[in-house]
């Protein structure tokens, strides 16, 4: 017997204009069935189905996290996949792109077969996608197998954590990737500008006495990929841009033809490296926070196209990782439970319109990744709904990732991810007091 | 009086915490400690049944001792750690260090830590005043009194004096401390060194002018503070070499002209002569780098005073 979901008058963003002030979504067998406006050409609502009241809420195809890290296999201390895809589930993802830095890094199809696997057994929680490595090992010299990855389910190859410093081995992983239709990604970084770096290189490093990071370290290695991006004319997504010249090449390699994709992450929307001031670990991540100015161009970047995709860089440290020395703290912050509000925060404060938000948070990052096209019938219901007008305050300690390193504790927000949908299923859904 | 003073902060961490009437109390007040030293028994028992915990994490004997000195002239107990002792395990955290001390009811922390804000983590975490006695480059507070009071004692008062630092600025708590002190105290502060060993937004953030050069940072100037070079940082590629230096940034005869008639010459020490200085200038009359010493006891002493717990009078034992 079929089984069937309803949702109910939530404002429908990203599909057909027609359903932003209004609309019921028909879920059918873990597929989207029908989605119309309220009122006109509604689909039946069949006998037995669950109904779910969305009035206030506004719908949304479903979240996705681009760059996330899951710390699985090896360092489940700070977050496993229950945990991680819990996390994701509640901040309002259906989907996390998980990165494969962890230990032993995932580079072969087996390894791929084996996280997806487990993952399906994660009770709750948001769909993984899960990427491998680009080269053995990470070790920056040999590729690694990509037809297999992808057969094996791998969604994109990157050795995030570092950057490709050979460039013939990056210009050969573009292409390489391109005829897998898998997304290569890459961490922009050139190691021999940033090494012993702990924060953004400027007035407030100079003034805690701490080694800098230059922009141009992110800079330089930006502009290397995108120009083998234009070189080899195949996809590459650029991982957490950070800087308004960083920013800038990508949209004049854009403007070049380049097939360059970048995203950015929220705290670089949000916080500058005035926030290391007073030695806070919780301000420590990479690459890390830059200037005001830095800070406004991402926005515009944001607004103007520039950037495809939000994306958390959800990096969780446990307490002995971040509880020490500034100096000695683990690099990253959780971001999971975070985004969205933050999101929405933005919304507000920068008048971006919805549907640019459902872009960057869903149908980018699905596009990029090869997946599905949401909202369309037929198309797997992942479906993120949002409450625009909750006001509260977020407390890492009630959250579900295992990690609590957010330099967002305590922050007051209006609107929040309310209820999640995966594949028809409600895998979320905030307990109301 | 109990509790911390009206107004001070709980730690020192660094002189931008005190205003210009608190930096001047603390001067005073060394004014008044350094006479004790030059009696025949150089005790005062402000402090008496007070332990005063000194960890120093990096090696540094001339600043532990002087520490060490200060608080055994104001009778107070000391306890010295250091992270090679037995008491100090490898693989230890901070954290761990922290309650450690904590379990031996200390009643202040000195700290010396090669990691930037190491003494900030500790004060978060620690009910007791924490003095910073040098945080890797971040933060030197009390060699930024010592030479404060180095200066007002050799010219009378630090307002409108140029001052001059030289040498590796990026990688120099001392020359941060210096800056944020001369500055509040209304000196005019010319920095100088290679560009290797300067770093962004000096002048923004400290008020302060840079030079690349050593001669226009002297021009003129009352006093110079030549820093210290770590010689091990040329492996670093932050320098070709030490005989260079000297030549180039070095404070000889010559150089020591273009400074302001009764001028004065500082340097935290220990002297690398013939590096940062030439032995006639290390010599000189008006170096004053042997003041320093003896201010730095006086000044560590105030700071003692003023932010420990001083005992109520007549208590036999201090209550908590
Ligand atoms: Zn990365």
């Amino acid at each position: 017997m079929a089984r069937h979901l309803s949702l109910k008058g939530a404002r429908i963003q990203g599909g057909p204009p027609e359903l932003e002030r209004g609309g019921d979504i028909l879920i059918t067998d873990g597929l989207i069935a029908a989605a119309a406006p309220c009122g006109g050409g509604a689909p039946e609502c069949p006998e037995g189905a669950e109904v779910v009241d969305c009035t206030g809420l506004l719908a949304f195809p479903g979240f996705i996290d681009m760059h996330v890290h899951l710390r699985t296999p090896g360092q489940e201390h700070k977050e496993d996949l229950d945990s991680g895809l819990a996390a994701a589930a509640a901040g309002g993802f259906t989907s996390v792109l998980a990165m494969p830095n962890t230990s032993p890094p995932v580079d072969t199809a087996a390894q791929v077969g084996d996280l997806l696997a487990r993952s399906l057994r994660v009770r709750g929680g948001a769909r993984l996608l899960q990427s491998a490595c680009l080269t053995r090992d990470r070790g920056g010299e040999s590729l690694c197998e990509y037809f297999e990855l992808k057969e094996a389910g791998a969604s994109a190859v990157t050795d995030d954590g570092g950057w490709v410093a050979d460039g013939a081995v990056m210009r050969r992983a573009i292409d390489y990737a391109a005829v897998c239709g898998l997304l290569p990604l890459t961490h922009p970084e050139d190691p021999t500008l940033s090494r012993g770096g702990l924060m953004h290189e400027g007035r407030i490093s100079t003034r805690l006495g701490l080694r800098g990071i230059p922009p141009q370290a992110e800079e330089s290695a930006i502009y290397r990929d995108c120009a083998l991006s234009l070189l080899t004319g195949n996809p590459l997504h650029v991982c957490h841009v950070s800087t308004a010249e960083g920013a800038d090449l990508i949209r004049r390699f854009k403007a070049l033809g380049a097939r360059v994709s970048c995203e950015t992450a929220p705290h670089y929307l949000f916080l500058t490296h005035e926030r290391v001031l007073g030695f806070d670990s919780h301000a420590k991540m990479n690459p890390p926070l830059r200037t005001e100015r830095d800070r406004e161009a991402m926005r515009a970047a944001l607004l103007d196209g520039t950037v495809d995709a939000i994306a958390t860089d959800h990096a969780p440290h446990s307490s002995l990782e971040k509880e020490v020395e500034f100096t000695d703290a683990a690099f990253g912050i959780t971001g999971l439970e975070t985004a969205v509000p933050l999101a929405l925060r933005l919304v507000r404060e920068t008048g971006m319109p919805l549907r640019l938000l459902a872009s960057l948070m869903s149908l980018n990052p699905s596009r990029l990744l090869g997946l599905p096209e949401p909202l369309k019938p037929g198309s797997p219901a992942d479906l993120t709904l949002v409450d625009p007008d909750l006001e509260w305050t977020y407390r890492a300690g009630e959250g579900f990732s295992k990690s609590r390193n957010t330099p967002f504790e305590g922050w007051e927000f209006t609107g929040r991810a309310v209820m999640t949908v995966v594949g028809g299923e409600i895998r979320y859904r905030l307990a109301r007091g | 009086m109990k509790g911390p003073m009206q107004g001070w902060p709980k730690d020192l961490i660094d002189l931008d915490q005190l205003t210009e009437q608190q930096i001047t109390q603390v001067l005073d007040t060394a004014l008044a400690f350094r006479e004790v030293s030059e009696r025949e028994i150089k005790k005062v028992p402000v402090l008496r049944g007070k332990l005063v915990v000194l960890f120093f994490h990096e090696n540094s004997t001339r600043t532990r001792l002087s520490f060490e000195t200060a608080a055994k002239r104001l009778s107070a107990d000391t306890l010295a750690l250091s992270s090679s002792g037995s008491s100090m395990s490898k693989g230890e955290t901070l954290l761990d260090t922290a309650r450690n001390i904590l379990a031996m009811r200390p009643d202040a922390l000195v700290i010396r830590h090669g990691a930037a804000g190491a003494p900030v983590f500790l004060g978060e975490r620690l009910p007791i005043p924490v003095l910073n006695a040098g945080d890797g480059p971040h933060a030197h507070p009390t060699q930024g009194l010592l030479d404060l009071m180095t200066l007002r004692d050799a010219k009378g008062s630090v307002r409108g004096l140029k001052v001059a630092i030289v040498g590796d600025i990026a990688h120099s708590r001392v020359a941060r401390s210096d800056m944020v002190g001369l500055v509040r105290m209304g000196a005019e502060v010319r920095v100088a060194g290679p560009p290797s060993m300067l770093c962004p937004g000096l002048e923004e953030e400290y008020g302060v002018t840079v030079h690349t050069r050593v001669e226009p940072a002297l021009e003129g100037a009352d006093a110079v503070v030549m820093l210290r070079i770590q010689l091990e940082r040329q492996r670093g590629s932050l320098f070709p070499g030490a005989r260079e230096y000297a030549r180039v940034y070095g404070l000889d005869e010559r150089r020591a002209a273009l400074m302001a008639p009764g001028s004065v010459i500082l340097h935290p020490g220990p002297v690398n002569q013939g590096v940062e200085m030439t032995p006639e200038i290390y010599g000189a009359p008006n170096s004053l780098i042997l003041d320093q010493v003896t201010n730095g006891v006086a000044v560590r002493m105030a700071l003692l005073c003023l932010m420990v717990d001083p005992p109520e009078p007549g208590a036999s034992a201090p209550s908590r």
